[in-house]
Formats: structure tokens, sequence, C-alpha cells
């Protein structure tokens, strides 16, 4: 991988089957932590489970493990905003 | 067209990216005001959540991550000039895609069968957070479905230009950035699956 670059990269079948396999098993697990473990504590591991599901969803089939140094700093940077948006509006929700 | 065509495949995509920002802060602003009404309402939502259909929710979700997977492959294929491959790859999207608005059919019908949408004589007797989290649940899904149907239909019209020969080995930006919106329905329904489904 060079950074900067926007050269194509052919991401194997096989690597792909491997990410959705990942995806199946994460699936059934944030399942099962709903239907067995009740509490705040399966509201985070939920959306834990969640957050690394759309991790490998853009890392590999999104092909952003793979990109170029500016669309990752633009990701970045909306994530940041959104992280931005969801700490104020609970900082305001929650200490009201 | 006259002249030689203008080909900016990375901008393209850069701005196929820019698009899937806003989309997903649009879709954070409704998962925003449902993390504020929980907070409001924890009883009722969690009364109403316990109602929602979660063999619905896993199979759609299972269809989505598999429609992805094939959406990625098409990508692949193109890339290494396999043009029957992804045409059948793309075919395979599609059908999930349809496969999962029929599912969200058959869940919506029996939840407006059981007097659940919003205004319905149920919910307007019935607590407000009720109502307030049926009202984000339509909305929210009911946008991302219309989020499944255009994408379908984005990658349908992808499909006849692969089978064309318009889209192949060394054109198919058209084709990726119709990946990464499908991505992007994935990857909101990855977030609806646990918010409304799973965590209440």
């Amino acid at each position: 991988m060079t950074g900067g670059n926007t050269e194509q990269h052919i991401v194997s079948y096989g690597k792909l089957t491997t990410v959705w396999l990942g995806l199946l098993a994460l699936t059934a697990l944030t399942v099962w932590v709903a239907r067995h473990n009740v509490g705040i504590g399966h509201v985070w591991g939920s959306l834990a489970i969640a957050v690394t599901k759309g991790g490998l969803v853009i890392a590999f089939f999104m092909h952003m493990k793979y990109e170029g140094r500016l669309l990752r700093w633009l990701l970045f940077f909306a994530l940041a905003v959104l992280a931005i948006f969801i700490g104020l509006t609970f900082f305001d929700v929650l200490y009201r | 067209m006259n002249g030689p065509l203008h080909k900016d495949d990375a901008g393209a995509k850069l701005g196929m990216w820019l698009f899937l920002f806003t989309e997903l802060l649009l879709f954070s602003g409704l998962f925003l005001l449902y993390g504020a009404y929980l907070n409001r309402y924890p009883h009722e939502f969690g009364a109403a959540g316990r109602e929602m259909h979660l063999g619905f929710g896993t199979l759609n979700t299972v269809i989505l991550i598999t429609s992805s997977l094939l959406a990625a492959m098409a990508v692949t294929a193109i890339q290494r000039d396999e043009r029957r491959k992804a045409i059948g790859l793309l075919g395979g999207t599609i059908l999930c895609s349809a496969v999962f608005l029929f599912n969200k059919y058959l869940e919506w019908r029996a939840e407006i069968g059981n007097g659940i949408f919003p205004g319905s004589p149920r919910l307007v007797v019935g607590p407000p957070g009720e109502s307030v989290f049926y009202s984000l649940y339509y909305l929210t899904v009911g946008l991302h479905g219309l989020h499944v149907l255009i994408g379908g239909t984005f990658l349908t019209l992808v499909a006849v230009r692969v089978q064309r020969g318009t889209i192949h080995a060394g054109n198919y930006v058209l084709l990726e950035n119709s990946a990464l919106y499908w991505h992007l329905v994935d990857l909101i329904w990855i977030f609806i699956f646990p918010l409304y489904y799973l965590i209440l």
C-alpha cells in the first residue's frame, strides 16, 4: 500500500468471505448477549459489537484499509464531528 | 460527446464518500433523537421494544451482511475482468435487497395489524413514550428502506451496464460507488438492529 496514492487494490474473494464470516459471528454474539444479559452493560456491549461490525464493513468491504491519506482523514473528520454531536447532546440531556 | 472523455475516478470516489458522510450524519441525527428519548422514557421504550420481532430483525441483518459481501465481491470480479461473475454477484445483491424489503413488508403488516402505526387509536391513548418510540421506528426504518430501494435500483442499472460492456475492468467507478452506497445501507442497519431490536 502506498499512502496518498489511489491505485487500485484488489481484495481477494477469500478475504471478503473471512470478513463475512466474522460479521455473522458478531451478529450471533450480539443476539446471544441481548438474550442472556440484562442491565446497563449489554447496551454498551451491543454498541461495541455494532461499532466493530461497522469497522469491518468500512475497512474491507468499502476498501478504506487500502485508501490513501485523504479519504482516511476525511473519515476521521466525519467521525470526530459525529462524536462531538453525540457528546454535546448527551452532556445536555444527562445533566439537565 | 465532443473530444476525449474526461475521466477522474479518484474524484468520483471522493465525491461519493463526501455524500456518504452526509448520509451518516442524517441517520446519526435520528439515532441521537432515539438516545435522548430513551433517556426520557426508559420504561415505555422498554415495553415497546419487547414487542419488536427479533426474528425478522436478525434475518434481515444476515441478508444485508450477505448482500454486502456479494457487492464487495462484484467489485473484485470487475477488477479481475470477470464480467459474467460480476453480473451474477450483482444479481445476488439485488435479490437480497428484494428479500429484505419483502420481510420488511411482512413485519410492518403484522405491526400495523396489531394497531401499531403513527397516530393509531392504540398509540394515541397509550403512554406518550410508546408513540414516540414507534414514530422514530417507522421514520428511521422507513428512511433506511427507501435507501435499500434506491441502492437496489442503482445496482440494477449498474448490472445492465456491465452486461452492455460500458462498465469493465478499465472503467468501473460507477460499480464501485454503487457498492459503496450499498455498504452504507448495510452499515446503517448494523446500528438500527441493536438499537431497536436488541438493547431494550
